[in-house]
């Protein structure tokens, strides 16, 4: 490499780092003044990308730049307005969850409106040109764009240092109660916060049009990004935001300058592990003030009555005897449901006792599932030994991954597993050689005696009981109450000789291979696999189940599991926009049902 | 006998020296009350003794073994149990599942994942209970109970261990004068039935020149006085620095 | 000037206040005493729409504020000084005055925050120091101060004295009985006989969510140490 291809590189990152920078500065000032952690963030910046080039033929590109801008701001402040000022008091988990649903509506919207197709946008009328960089010609465009970002990081701070707007958002950061307490409205104050962070989402992405056309797939991409850039540099904190999009822009420049292109879906997520096991806060970031009382809104959880066992045992033998009345598509069904009542059990062990909330659980179900492929194709394994074997896959990476998981707490922890998922799925994806990439692999199918429907529904019937079983049982056990001591009072545990780090490893391991179990048979189930099994979009649907039968009750996710599985099948069937159908159910049981479906059952019960 | 024993201990955090050279030791069955403003070093000499923070310099002994580099966990094996001045109990279970997981970690079985735990030392469990008076209470949820009622789950928590020496942060912090006096009363006489040492951190003069023997006074990370309670109030250093002029 | 009927609360299903009837006037100290749990710090919290509005009237100069958000009953003129004091740690004092500043008030005084650092000498010595670098001292009055910057006609608060040292108990006292001599209207939790003993007019005894007894402090008192 010659130093005018590191200095044209250097140039690049610092291009793409600008665009970085304003969509994690509006995620980053959201989630310090509304402590809602904005899923749909990447979806404004995509909305900002299409508003700006449907725009530019009617007004040109430099007046849609500004227009995109403050349509999305203004769609900002409306979903404020209609939607998180109700969540503001609500969990963590259900906010995460009413963003993710927007995401899903924002995403069909914008299929219904522009099509399925990528939209090329114009050029920057004026900077169509180049400049000669090094002997090199380096788009005049992105020597603009590398200036944006010094300049919005400067009006941002101004106003966040020498307004009184911005002190009181600084203040309402730290204690939005007290700062209520003094008189300021925060209604206004949110609304404003989040009207100027969909802003700068929207500038950002109508700004990134001449360089990339506009797709329905860069919503997630933008927000993983995003999520990587805010916890690197640390949330809440803008200078460190900036600081984060320069390091990460510049080695992903790095990394595509030097052929290893390869690497950079896998690269940022690497960076991002790394500073936080060296500073758990982020680069500029402050330790979270300390959670009052976590495990103080938990319900004590008694032993289950002999009612309630009874009435599992007559939900299994039910399970049992349906092959008998029914076949094809009940059978099929049910096996998807049962397979991921599992996966949904799994993740309720880690987030609900174990109080480690997880987006990338997706990542040991789809680690279970590739391991049983793997093994049956590449290592022509029997389908017996693939199916017992490939949840040490899964396994294997909870224990490398939850190592590093258990020494963060609350959103950061989840960010980081999200951030595992996201490297198991970019390696899955690129490495076509050995996981077929984005194809995924096929012909998995079970062997002779158990390729009938009926045969291969008792086998997940009976591995998903047992590990459900299993998995509930051990919460009553030492090791669970040592798990919900961990999570009540850290301080506690830690002061009566409990080694928090360790149950909680322990725990995440325990999950993630109750996870690969599940996985395995999945993949088992449908005769082939893709990345999708193990991408984000499938992490969410685990907490959509858990949340739908509620977080709560241990029975909860097994209802949610059912309902989720039975409506994404019927709906998805029938109709293009079923994403923005299960979105705006989601919104809807958030709304009406934050305890989840499992709530009700207990309010049915106790009276 | 001297169960805790500190020597010159000292310990700087980034050009502030929270404690300089600070010297006592804590008998069995003894009350030392640690007092002084805010800023003094209370909360540093706390972190230090349970492995929170570590020590520059100097010397903590627990019977004649160091403590120093261990960690909390190690600490409390030894024999250290502790009340935080915001109470820290396990909201999610019972007080008797409370005291039940600090007598599992005891006994080393929480990596068990067969037994029942409902079922583990129920009756060693209500042993405690009953020592620190809330038996009755035994099957009710923590999140539920009064705030003196937690104080003593925490302190059956720390009796779990049968501790040589009990730490508390502000044993009576959020409490009314008449329970104040209660469980003072409580912890002195499970000290002294037991040869416990207890080393406790207070604002209210009342507690502390009524229950401790002796009485520790830190200022600027330095002791600046100890003794029985009615030297250390006599101590003019003292009611300038701390106690000031009206009656305390 | 402060007027509670009937006022009750519940977390969860747990009632913890019931009932409470008290009134507060103008230029007077009325303490609220009892233990932690007694719920005190609820009743402060519930009077200044902290917590959602269970039962009972609260008026406020005449007004009903009971189902009003916080900020629209602080615009109104009444401060709050929550037990934890709850300063902005990353803002500096001056900032902190900043959020706390609303406009001058017929019938209240109008402070500036150079009038407050006469009323505190030692925060006009720390003009720019951030609120996480001050002592607990420091910081309890500071949060006074900064509830006093939107020109209260009366101020909840809620144990001032909890956890600092008995010098610094002394320097709080006076700066609240300087405020009581202006006519501001107090509303005192406490749990400290002694702190309370130098600064109520009246006081209520709080007892598990119930008034127990109320009247002069020497009489409420004698009941209150048998607790």
């Amino acid at each position: 490499m010659t130093a005018a291809s590191v200095l044209l590189q250097f140039l690049n990152g610092l291009a793409s780092a600008s665009s970085l920078f304003l969509v994690a500065a509006g995620l980053s000032l959201i989630f310090g003044v509304t402590r809602i952690v904005n899923f749909a963030h990447g979806s404004l910046f995509m909305l900002g990308m299409y508003a700006a080039v449907a725009l530019a033929p009617y007004v040109g590109f430099w007046w849609s730049v500004p227009l995109a801008a403050l349509a999305v701001g203004a769609l900002g402040a409306v979903l404020e307005a209609l939607l998180l000022r109700r969540l503001y008091a609500a969990p963590e988990l259900l906010q995460l969850l009413a963003t993710f649903a927007l995401v899903l509506i924002i995403k069909d919207f914008a299929l219904w409106a522009w099509g399925p197709e990528d939209l090329l946008g114009p050029r920057a009328p004026g900077l169509e040109g180049a400049v000669a960089i090094a002997g090199s010609r380096f788009p005049e465009y992105d020597v603009f764009l590398i200036a944006c970002g010094p300049i919005v990081l400067a009006a941002l701070w101004q106003l966040l240092r020498r307004t009184r707007w911005g002190t009181l958002v600084r203040a309402a950061t730290q204690d939005r109660d007290m700062a209520n307490a003094l008189g300021v409205d925060q209604r206004h104050l949110f609304g404003s916060v989040f009207a100027l962070g969909a802003l700068l989402a929207g500038l950002g992405g109508a700004l990134q049009i001449p360089r990339e056309p506009a797709t329905l797939a860069i919503d997630l991409q933008v927000i993983s990004d995003a999520f990587v850039v805010v916890v690197v540099g640390g949330l809440g904190s803008i200078p460190g935001a900036f600081l984060a999009a320069l390091l990460i822009g510049e080695i992903k420049a790095f990394c595509i300058g030097l052929g290893f292109s390869e690497f950079t879906l896998a690269v940022e997520f690497v960076v991002m592990a790394i500073v936080l096991v060296l500073r758990p806060w982020g680069l500029l970031g402050q330790m979270p003030a300390p959670v009052r009382g976590a495990g103080a809104h938990e319900p004590a959880f008694a032993l289950p009555s002999r009612g309630a066992l009874q009435a599992l045992v007559a939900v299994a033998l039910a399970l049992c005897v349906v092959p008998l009345l029914s076949g094809g598509y009940t059978l099929v069904l049910l096996t998807d449901i049962l397979l991921f009542a599992l996966f949904a059990v799994s993740l309720h062990f880690l987030m609900g006792p174990g109080g480690m909330l997880s987006f990338g659980h997706a990542a040991y179900f789809g680690l279970g599932a590739y391991g049983a492929g793997l093994l049956l194709l590449k290592a022509e394994t029997s389908m017996g030994l693939a199916l017992l074997a490939a949840p040490l896959f899964a396994v294997f990476a909870a224990v490398v991954f939850g190592w590093f998981c258990v020494r963060l707490s609350g959103v950061y922890l989840a960010m980081l597993t999200l951030a595992f998922a996201q490297i198991t799925w970019s390696v899955v994806y690129q490495w076509d050689a050995f996981t077929g990439g984005s194809n995924g692999l096929i012909g998995i199918w079970p062997a002779g005696w158990l390729s009938g429907k009926t045969a291969y529904y008792y086998v997940t019937l009976a591995t998903s009981l047992a590990g459900i079983a299993a998995m509930w049982r051990v919460l009553y056990a030492p090791f669970g109450y040592a798990l919900r001591a961990g999570r009540d009072s850290p301080l506690r545990a830690d002061a009566i000789g409990i080694d928090v780090r360790a149950q909680q490893w322990a725990g995440f391991v325990f999950a993630g291979l109750f996870a690969g179990i599940a996985g395995a048979l999945y993949a088992f189930s449908k005769g082939s696999i893709s990345p999708e099994a193990l991408a984000v979009p499938r992490s969410v649907d685990g907490l959509v189940m858990v949340l739908l039968g509620g977080l709560h009750t241990l029975t909860g996710p097994v209802w949610g599991a059912a309902l989720f599985t039975w409506l994404q099948d019927s709906v998805a069937r029938g109709f293009d926009y079923w994403r923005a159908v299960i979105g705006a159910v989601i919104l809807l049981l958030v709304i009406a049902v934050p305890g989840g479906l499992g709530s009700i059952l207990r309010a049915r019960s106790s009276r | 006998m001297t169960v805790l024993s500190v020597r010159a201990l000292a310990k700087s955090y980034g050009g502030v020296h929270a404690l300089r050279g600070v010297s006592f030791g804590v008998a069995a069955g003894e009350l030392v009350a640690l007092i002084g403003p805010n800023g003094a070093g209370k909360t540093t000499c706390f972190d230090v003794l349970n492995g929170q923070s570590a020590a520059d310099a100097g010397a903590v002994e627990l019977d004649g073994r160091s403590l120093l580099g261990l960690t909390p966990r190690q600490i409390w094996r030894l024999g250290v149990g502790r009340t935080f001045q915001i109470t820290a109990t396990f909201g999610s279970m019972t007080v008797r599942e409370n005291v039940q997981t600090a007598l599992l970690s005891r006994q080393r079985r929480l990596w068990s994942l067969i037994s029942l735990a409902a079922h583990a030392c129920v009756d060693d469990a209500d042993a405690l209970l009953a020592r620190v008076g809330i038996l009755e209470q035994a099957h009710r949820p923590c999140a539920v109970l009064a705030y003196g009622d937690l104080k003593r789950v925490e302190l059956a928590m720390a009796l779990a261990n049968q501790p040589r020496l009990l730490l508390m942060d502000e044993p009576t912090a959020g409490m009314a004068p008449g329970e104040r006096g209660e469980l003072m009363r409580l912890a002195a006489g499970l000290a002294r039935e037991d040869g416990t040492a207890v080393l406790f951190t207070e604002h209210d003069m009342e507690v502390v020149f009524t229950h401790a023997d002796r009485v520790l006074v830190l200022a600027e990370g330095e002791l600046i006085a100890q003794g029985r309670p009615d030297v250390v109030r006599a101590d003019a250093r003292v009611r300038e620095v701390y106690l000031g002029g009206g009656d305390a | 000037m402060l007027e509670v009927r009937g006022l009750s609360a519940a977390y969860g299903k747990a009632q913890v206040l019931f009932e409470l009837d008290f009134v507060a006037h103008a230029g007077e100290v009325l303490a609220l005493l009892g233990r932690n749990g007694a719920g005190k710090s609820t009743a402060l919290k519930r009077i200044m729409g902290l917590l959602p509005p269970r039962t009972g009237e609260i008026r406020f100069g005449g007004a009903r504020i009971d189902a009003l958000p916080p900020f629209r009953i602080a615009r109104l003129g009444l401060g709050y000084v929550p037990e934890e004091r709850r300063i902005f740690t990353d803002l500096s004092v001056r900032e902190n005055l900043e959020v706390g500043r609303q406009p001058p008030r017929d019938g209240a005084a109008h402070w500036t925050p150079d009038r407050l650092f006469e009323l505190f000498p030692n925060l006009g010595r720390m003009q720019d120091r951030l609120g996480g670098r001050m002592s607990g001292g420091e910081q309890q009055m500071l949060a006074v101060a900064r509830t006093l910057m939107g020109n209260p006609r009366a101020i909840l608060l809620d144990e001032p004295a909890e956890g600092l040292a008995p010098i610094v108990v002394e320097q709080v006292a006076l700066a609240i009985r300087e405020l009581k001599a202006q006519g501001l209207c107090v509303l005192l939790c406490e749990q400290n006989l002694h702190f309370a003993r130098q600064l109520a007019d009246r006081a209520c005894l709080l007892e598990q969510g119930r008034i127990r007894a109320s009247g002069t402090l020497e009489a409420v008192e004698s009941l209150y140490a048998m607790v």
